[in-house]
């Protein structure tokens, strides 16, 4: 998997085409929006039974990046976990691979809104977390200089010759990077939705994730 | 009609305007009037909503007249909460509705109340209905409605069709059989080609070129109808025909994407004899039978034959006199379709393709059907299911398989073990929430609209509804963008809740609104007589612009012979194009393009997409084709059937229905959408975790099975490939030959997601960045 390197607040980072976020200097490794669980959820509240592999699939993805970066520090930016009862409710299997992934390392969950409260699960729980110039949260908020978030999943498209490409992307400008959904049960918001026009400033970027990451403006609308 | 009153299962078949309807309900009536109970005697279903709001006027004229007091009522989706709780609870003795609204009917728990007692049940065009899902449920519908009402006929009405036993077959309660009755199919009908001054244009979709004609041809006729094979290209002609309709000629349009009001105009303004013609699609094939229709004009190539006879028959509704129809070419190549057709039509060819059996997808949602109304034994549903036709030959273990993706989910790995869907107390299968029934009946049905936003105006009030557009299509506008809708050019302003807002724009040319329609195959039968017309030497029955158009191809090119395989290969528009000429019909034209851009991919030639007809696959990519025959390998071809099985873009869309049909995912409601975008996602993403993690699973095997019915028809493929094993001829061309120009105005483009994908973006990235950058 290729990486894109950019600069923010002067760090040097990687976007990775799966979808995450490293430092190389501070080995520092960062996902967000993973929302294990969310199948469980869907058919606890009486939905759809969905194919229940999401979290195996996830982990499989996540546990990769591990591998590839061997970071002394995760992050993982809220929305860990679909609600907390299914945090709650994950099995061994599950919970076993994470201790595994979590051995030898600082894990730090940020909370999110889905999972606003402690888990019964290893790692230090935090509102946000700072390192250097960047303060990691969940929500961007307005105004903010050095911030990396997730919760909006966002998502860009671009045409090319007639045909219409659509990616979950990072988003950055000079003071905010806001990271793509890394779980797999995840839907994106498109970059042109007016909700990113308060948070992204005029010279804003887009990072496309896939086999090759690749940089554009970021799409906004008109 | 009378005569066979009695039988379990009669099937009816006779041609347009011979008054079938009425002769389905004769029965009805004559019983009724001999002895009037309350409740309801008999169900009318049909395919359209029109339909059964037609039947229900032009039945109640001679009801009166005999002086009988019959309730006669509709019920469709456009019925009132009101008038629907008043049917439940007191229904009338003739009830007409169309599949869906009975499959709901019959999710109430109060459902063997309602159809207590009923006589009869007629199901209308079931021809129409009989190659669908929708004929498909209400088999299934029909099955439940015969436990309830044992003592139930059948009665099955149906246009002339090349297999009238196996319409019989479908509509019978088996063991059972269905009697036939065939009415004298009258005279042959008065057909034509129209040959106009101006030659059809190269290519083209549109029939524009003709305008001038048909004007002349509506002024000399009382009504006219103008099908056209897609919406798109019919708001085009109508947009266009007023443009040049001087003389304010009252012509209508009417197809399935404009607003329910907009048609009910049209539709009354017809029945009152106020237009002059109606610009119109599939949504007028079905039999309703209004105003004083004189002649049908075809604008394209008619693709099969029998819907033909069957458009033709709406001309004239009176049984003795022959139908009059006109057929329009769109281009040169269609000149020759629709000599074809014509000579099929001389002949007396219908073409057909025979189905298979009923899709499991369906089967899954009337189980869940079943299940919110009310406890079930799983022996005496399977019983039940296996009396309908299309699931006589479903096997205990394939039902037992949809059972459990019912309750469980049906996953090899791990399982929903507190949340089932359906549980099972004391030997009953039943819901395990009882709410959970209102999600089921919002999921019914079979037909999926693609994602579909309404088109207002613009304007303080809230403005007149004027349709509807794909989804994808809203996505592309960007506002102050034209489009065609209603027969109106309108001005893009913006998205406001899920509506498409619009304000009135006369002055700009449309960006044209990219409707779905339907798209009709040409069938096979149609396809071997052009490949004959192909050989002649000369083509003297053809007008002089074809004649010499063939001869031009066979000039720079060559025309396709039987037994052998053409292939050109030129650039156009900074792509590398190939033309695959098969002619093996659209399922295995799909299939190989299928095949052979997973071939080219591996191969390097970075395939972009292609589209395939019944006549060629066109492939188009960065890379230049050399030497196909390499890639006309059986073998090769067979073992990659099954990679590309998994990872394609069809069998995604496959997926996606039959997941939505079978309840595994909701159809996306519009006040879902509105609660945030982010929280749902792609039914790829549920297709590919399912082929990683449980590639058995129920769905994937009901997905493998619809998409070879569609598509993958390899034994075709596998057919072509050794009638013409080294018998290919490789053109490679500077441009685009004659015989290719109509391929790049077919729809249905299906694109290929590979390396070419990851070249191009990053060769857009670099033009946005130097654009950006001001490079």
């Amino acid at each position: 998997m290729n990486v894109f390197p950019f600069s923010f607040q002067d760090c040097h980072l990687e976007a990775s085409g799966a979808g995450a976020l490293f430092w190389p200097e501070e080995r520092i490794l960062v996902v967000s929006d993973l929302h294990l669980g969310k199948s469980e959820r869907i058919a606890r509240r009486g939905g759809q039974m969905l194919p229940p592999y999401e979290t195996i699939d996830t982990l499989t993805r996540l546990d990769a990046e591990i591998e590839r970066t061997a970071p002394s520090v995760v992050i993982c930016l809220g929305d860990s976990f679909d609600d907390l009862q299914a945090g709650a409710a994950i099995d061994d299997q599950v919970s076993d691979w994470m201790t595994r992934l979590m051995a030898g390392r600082t894990w730090v969950w940020i909370e999110g809104n889905h999972d606003p409260g402690p888990l019964e699960i290893g790692g230090t729980h935090l509102f946000e977390y700072r390192v250097g110039p960047l303060v990691f949260r969940h929500i961007a908020t307005p105004g903010a200089r050095g911030e990396v978030t997730g919760h909006f999943h966002p998502k860009a498209r671009m045409q090319l010759r007639g045909r219409s490409i659509s990616r979950p992307c990072f988003l950055y400008d000079d003071h905010k990077l806001i990271l793509p959904a890394f779980g797999t049960y995840t839907g994106g918001l498109y970059s042109d939705s007016p909700v990113f026009d308060p948070l992204m400033r005029e010279q804003a970027h887009a990072i496309l994730t896939g086999q090759t990451p690749c940089q554009i403006p970021m799409p906004r609308s008109d | 009609m009378l005569e066979a009153a009695a039988d379990p299962s009669v099937l009816l078949i006779a041609p347009t305007g011979g008054g079938k309807t009425m002769a389905g309900f004769l029965p009805t009536l004559a019983e009724l009037a001999k002895s009037p109970k309350p409740g309801l005697h008999t169900l009318y279903i049909s395919p359209l909503k029109a339909l059964a709001n037609d039947i229900k006027r032009n039945l109640r004229t001679p009801v009166d007249e005999i002086g009988l007091d019959i309730r006669i009522e509709d019920r469709t989706g456009d019925t009132t909460q009101t008038q629907r709780r008043k049917q439940r609870a007191d229904p009338p003795q003739i009830l007409l509705t169309t599949p869906e609204s009975l499959a709901l009917l019959l999710s109430y728990e109060d459902a063997p109340r309602i159809f207590n007692g009923i006589q009869r049940v007629i199901v209308d065009e079931i021809h129409a209905l009989a190659e669908s899902k929708r004929g498909d449920q209400l088999m299934l519908a029909l099955s439940r409605l015969q436990t309830l009402a044992p003592t139930l006929r059948r009665v099955g009405l149906s246009a002339t069709v090349e297999d009238p036993a196996a319409v019989a077959k479908f509509l019978a309660c088996h063991p059972n059989e269905t009697r036939l009755v065939l009415a004298d199919p009258g005279p042959d009908p008065d057909i034509t080609m129209l040959e106009t001054e101006t030659p059809p244009p190269w290519s083209g979709a549109g029939g524009k070129y003709a305008i001038p004609a048909v004007l002349d041809l509506v002024r000399a006729h009382n009504t006219t109808l103008i099908f056209h094979n897609t919406r798109a290209q019919a708001e085009i002609f109508f947009h266009n025909l007023w443009l040049a309709n001087d003389e304010q000629l009252p012509i209508g349009i009417h197809h399935g994407s404009l607003a329910r009001e907009q048609r009910a105009k049209v539709e009354a303004a017809m029945v009152a004899g106020q237009l002059k013609a109606i610009v119109c699609t599939g949504s007028l094939d079905l039999g309703i039978d209004w105003g004083d229709v004189d002649l049908v004009v075809q604008i394209g190539a008619p693709k099969n034959v029998k819907r033909l006879v069957q458009r033709i028959g709406r001309a004239n509704h009176q049984y003795n006199a022959p139908s009059k129809a006109i057929l329009v070419p769109a281009n040169r190549f269609e000149i020759v379709e629709c000599k074809a057709a014509l000579d099929a039509v001389i002949a007396h060819e219908l073409d057909g393709e025979p189905r298979g059996r009923g899709p499991r997808d369906v089967l899954c949602q009337h189980i869940l059907i079943r299940a919110a109304s009310g406890p079930f034994d799983a022996a005496e549903l399977y019983a039940e299911v296996t009396t309908a036709g299309p699931y006589h030959q479903l096997s205990p273990e394939e039902f037992e398989a949809c059972l459990d993706f019912c309750a469980t989910g049906g996953y090899a790995l791990r399982a929903y073990d507190k949340y089932q869907r359906l549980v099972q107390r004391d030997g009953l299968w039943q819901l395990r929430d009882p709410r959970a029934a209102r999600q089921i009946r919002m999921n019914i049905g079979t037909i999926l609209d693609n994602e579909t936003l309404k088109v207002r105006l613009k304007n303080r009030m809230g403005g007149a509804p004027l349709g509807e557009v794909e989804e994808a299509f809203a996505a592309t506008l960007t506002s102050g963008d034209t489009f065609l809708i209603g027969g109106q050019v309108v001005r893009y302003e913006g998205l406001r809740e899920m509506v498409v807002e619009v304000t009135r724009n006369a002055t700009k040319s449309p960006k044209i609104a990219a409707f779905a329609g339907t798209k009709f195959a040409t069938s096979t039968q149609l396809s071997d007589r052009i490949l004959s017309i192909f050989a002649q030497p000369s083509w003297p029955d053809l007008p002089d612009h074809t004649a010499q158009w063939l001869a031009l191809q066979r000039h720079v090119s060559q025309l396709p012979e039987k037994g052998r395989l053409l292939i050109e290969t030129f650039p156009h528009e900074a792509r590398s194009h190939s033309c695959i000429y098969g002619f093996a019909g659209r399922n295995a034209q799909q299939t190989l393009g299928l095949l052979l851009t997973q071939r080219m991919e591996e191969q390097g030639f970075d395939p972009l997409g292609f589209l395939a007809t019944d006549y060629a696959t066109m492939i188009w990519g960065l890379t230049p084709l050399e030497d196909p025959a390499s890639l006309f390998d059986v073998v090769d071809l067979r073992e990659g059937l099954e990679t590309w099985l998994a990872g394609n873009a069809v069998m995604k869309r496959t997926f996606r229905a039959s997941a939505i049909i079978g309840g595994l995912i909701d159809k996306m409601t519009v006040g879902k959408r509105k609660s945030g975008r982010q929280a749902t996602f792609s039914s790829d993403i549920l297709y590919d975790t399912l082929r990683k993690y449980d590639p058995d699973h129920l769905m994937l095997d009901i997905t493998r099975e619809e998409a070879m019915k569609g598509l993958i028809d390899f034994g075709r493929i596998e057919h072509m490939v050794a009638r013409t094993q080294g018998q290919i001829d490789h053109r490679v061309l500077d441009r685009i030959t004659p015989l290719a120009a109509p391929l790049f105005l077919e729809v249905g483009k299906v694109p290929v997601k590979g390396k070419a994908e990851e070249r191009l973006m990053a060769e857009e990235a670099e033009r946005l960045i130097a654009m950006a950058t001001g490079s």
